[in-house]
This record gives structure tokens, sequence and C-alpha cells, in this order.
């Protein structure tokens, strides 16, 4: 029988090693807290950790970095007045700023099996410097390469022991597309729902992309 | 004569007057976000967050706000009757895809060449402020802008030759909407379409760096 519930958090989160790559899906919502939280429990350290946003002086995003856990962070927006800001001024974080969609569709195509694409976002900016352009069709294009992580920390509303997810309304942001690009996808859900109940139609997240879920009620 | 820059809501306002029904649109943070607030209800327009939402409605009820539906700026919003919802990867896709009809952000500066500058002041500023708008730049099939004509500070002009800040990118504007005036970007560069009632071709002229025209 495959039944990918475990009973709690340190489960959840057992074996992650130094210098692992964090995926942590998130945006305004849809962040695993408790997966968070427990990731500077479980103490792995010289982390790269890739969020959408750098986050601000309190939250998940800032609590993994004031841990002084995260060497490296890569993520489309830094405020100035942040842990993240603050930690990159002193010199006490590295930084790669993504644009956002081709943060998404670089996650995505590690999960794709996708080596590398072009795309004209950011191709006439300060982030191509030094980078391998190509006019294509007319337009200058950036070399993207794909962008795989070790673990994904992912939030869903609803899950299975197989691990298929739903995510609540904007929720979802970078949950599907986080899962499927890391090693070990690793899941809270708010609600634990038998097999078969969730509509076939109606999964957001397949459980294929899915390894550990932990049952984390509101 | 005298004249009276509009204010914020009127440049929201006013944008909301030249967006048809059909159109689907993404609103980006600052001015732009309340240009929603200005299409009649009447009026079906789309509107897309980057998060994945798409047909996103004005802010519910402060006993109605669900916190599992947020825009790109984060504030509750509530989903308009049609709407749904799509992971980042395929929001992107829209966004980069050429599925926007229109994309309104704000910025720091234009230029005459359609150059748009809204993510950093500084190279080396710790505030790095990509978000999607790099993306949503190159991506929807129009970039308007919605801005301040001159900066708060000492009243520099943001509608520039070249750019001075840091772009987000190249030759991508095609219509600024400032509080003083309506300009299009065209070959020649700048082409004025409308100014505020009061402004004067010279006052226009002085208060941008880049060389105005008019016909």
């Amino acid at each position: 029988m495959i039944d990918k519930f475990v009973p709690d958090v340190a489960a959840a989160l057992a074996g992650i090693a130094d210098g692992s790559v964090i995926l942590l899906p998130g945006f305004g919502n849809g962040m695993a807290e408790t997966l968070a939280a427990g990731l500077i429990a479980q103490g792995a350290r010289n982390l790269t950790l890739v969020a959408n946003s750098g986050g601000r002086d309190t939250g998940p995003v800032a609590d993994i970095l004031a841990s002084g856990h995260v060497a490296r962070l890569i993520c489309s927006f830094v405020r100035a007045d942040s842990v993240a800001g603050r930690l990159f001024g002193a010199a006490k974080l590295e930084l790669e700023i993504v644009p956002q969609g081709t943060l998404a569709e670089r996650l995505r195509a590690a999960g794709a099996g996708i080596s590398a694409f072009y795309t004209p976002t950011g191709a006439d900016t300060l982030l191509a410097e030094g980078r391998e352009t190509r006019i294509i069709d007319g337009r200058n294009c950036l070399l993207e390469y794909p962008l795989p992580g070790d673990v994904a920390l992912c939030d869903a509303w609803e899950a299975d022991r197989w691990g298929n997810l739903t995510h609540r309304q904007s929720a979802r942001n970078f949950n599907p597309v986080m899962a499927m690009a890391a090693k070990m996808t690793i899941v809270q859900t708010r609600h634990v729902i038998a097999l078969g109940d969730i509509p076939p139609e109606n999964v957001h997240t397949p459980g294929v992309f899915v390894h550990r879920v932990v049952h984390v009620p509101a | 004569m005298t004249f009276r820059p509009l204010d914020r809501a009127a440049i929201a306002a006013r944008i909301a007057q030249d967006i048809p029904e059909g159109w689907f649109v993404n609103l980006g943070i600052g001015i732009p976000t309340g240009v929603s607030d200005y299409v009649p209800n009447d009026r079906e327009v789309i509107f897309h967050s980057e998060n994945g939402v798409i047909g996103a409605g004005p802010a519910p009820a402060p006993d109605k706000i669900d916190p599992y539906l947020v825009n790109a700026g984060t504030q509750h919003i509530t989903l308009r009757t049609g709407g749904s919802f799509v992971h980042h990867a395929d929001s992107f896709a829209i966004a980069r895809g050429g599925h926007l009809d229109l994309c309104v952000l704000g910025a720091f500066e234009v230029a005459e060449s359609g150059d748009i500058a809204n993510w950093a002041r500084a190279p080396d500023e710790p505030v790095k402020q990509v978000g999607g708008a790099m993306d949503l730049a190159i991506g929807a099939k129009r970039l308007w802008v919605a801005m301040e004509h001159t900066t708060k500070g000492n009243g520099g002009s943001r509608i520039r030759k070249l750019c001075s800040y840091p772009l987000t990118a190249k030759g991508v504007v095609r219509r600024v909407y400032t509080d003083l005036a309506v300009l299009e970007v065209t070959p020649r560069g700048f082409l004025v379409v409308e100014m505020i009632p009061g402004m004067t071709r010279e006052g226009l002229q002085e208060r941008s760096e880049a060389e105005l025209h008019w016909s």
C-alpha cells in the first residue's frame, strides 16, 4: 500500500542534508509555515533557499534567514527593510535575483527535463551581464538554466495517501511547480482526504510529484 | 494660467477610460492597482494577477476576507464570476506568452525609445524589486506606464531621452499616463496626445527631459 503520510514534522523533514537547495512556495499565502519553522529546528546548514520573495522582518522566510542556516537566497524580490535586505547589505547572504516568470519557468524546466531555454525577459538588463544572449526572431534573448531543488516544502489544502493535492484559491502559486522540481517533495496539508475522494479532475498536484505528507490542521 | 496635476487615483481613472470591454489586463503595483476601481462593472474586463488569479475582483467587505485569496500586492481581493486559478508557471506563461492585451506598470522613468526602469534606483542598491515586472514588460501585447511626470524630490523629469536607472526592459512602452499628460511612444519619440487643463506646451516640455512632439 502506498502511504506517504508521516506522523509528524520531524519525520517529514528527516534527512535534509547540509548544503541542500530548498524550494519554498508561497505568495502572500500557500506557504508551508510549519515545515518552514521545522526546517530551522531540523538544523541543516549552508542551505540555498529558493522563494518568490525575500520576505519582511518576520514570517517564515525571514525566520529561516535569521537562523543563519542559509548561505544563498534565490528570489525575485528583496525589500531593503527586511532580514534578507540587511543580511545582503552586510555581505552575510549571497543573493541571486531572478525575474518571477523566469523563476517559475526555471523550476518548471527542472521538473520537465528541459535542459535550458531562451527568454527575452531580463535580456537587456543588468541581470544579463556576463551571460549568454542570442537574437531569436529579431529579439534579444537570455539563456536560462533549470533550477532543481533537493527538497520542496509545499502547502496543500487537501491531500490523500498517494500525495494527490489540492490547493485553495491563490494558495496554489508556486506549489505545483516546486513540487515537480525537487528530488524530495514534502507537503503539509490542512485536510486529509480518503484516496479517491478528491475528484480526479480536481487534483492540482498529482501524487507522483510528492514524497512525504504531514497533516497540519489549521 | 494655473494647472492642477492629477492625483494618483485620477491617473488610474484616466487609464480606465481607455480599456475596452473584453481585454485581459494585468495591473502592476502602485498607481496601476487603482485602475480596476474605475472600470464600470458592466464593462467586462478580465484582470490577471501574476500569483495565478484570472478574474481578480475588488477588495472584499471586511467580514468577507478570505486569507487564501490575494493579488500580486498580497492585498485581499475577490474573484469575479467566471474567474479561475492557475499555478505560477502557467500564470507567467500568460504574462510572457503574449496572452495579455494590456499590462499597466508603474515606473521611475520611461525613455523616448520605450525603455522602462522600475525596479532599482542604482545597480548596487539592496532593494531589488524585480518581481514580475521584467516578464510582464516583454510579454504583454501592450505596455502602458502610469507615473508622476516629475520626481517628488528635485522635480527631475521621469520622461527621459535615456533612462538613468537600471532598465526593466528595452523598447516596450507604448503609452505613458502621467499627472500632467498622456504620451504615446512613437518611432520619433514621445507624442503628446493629451494635457491636463491649464498645462501649456512650454510648461510640459520644461518638465520633460526628452523632446516632445505634438503631431
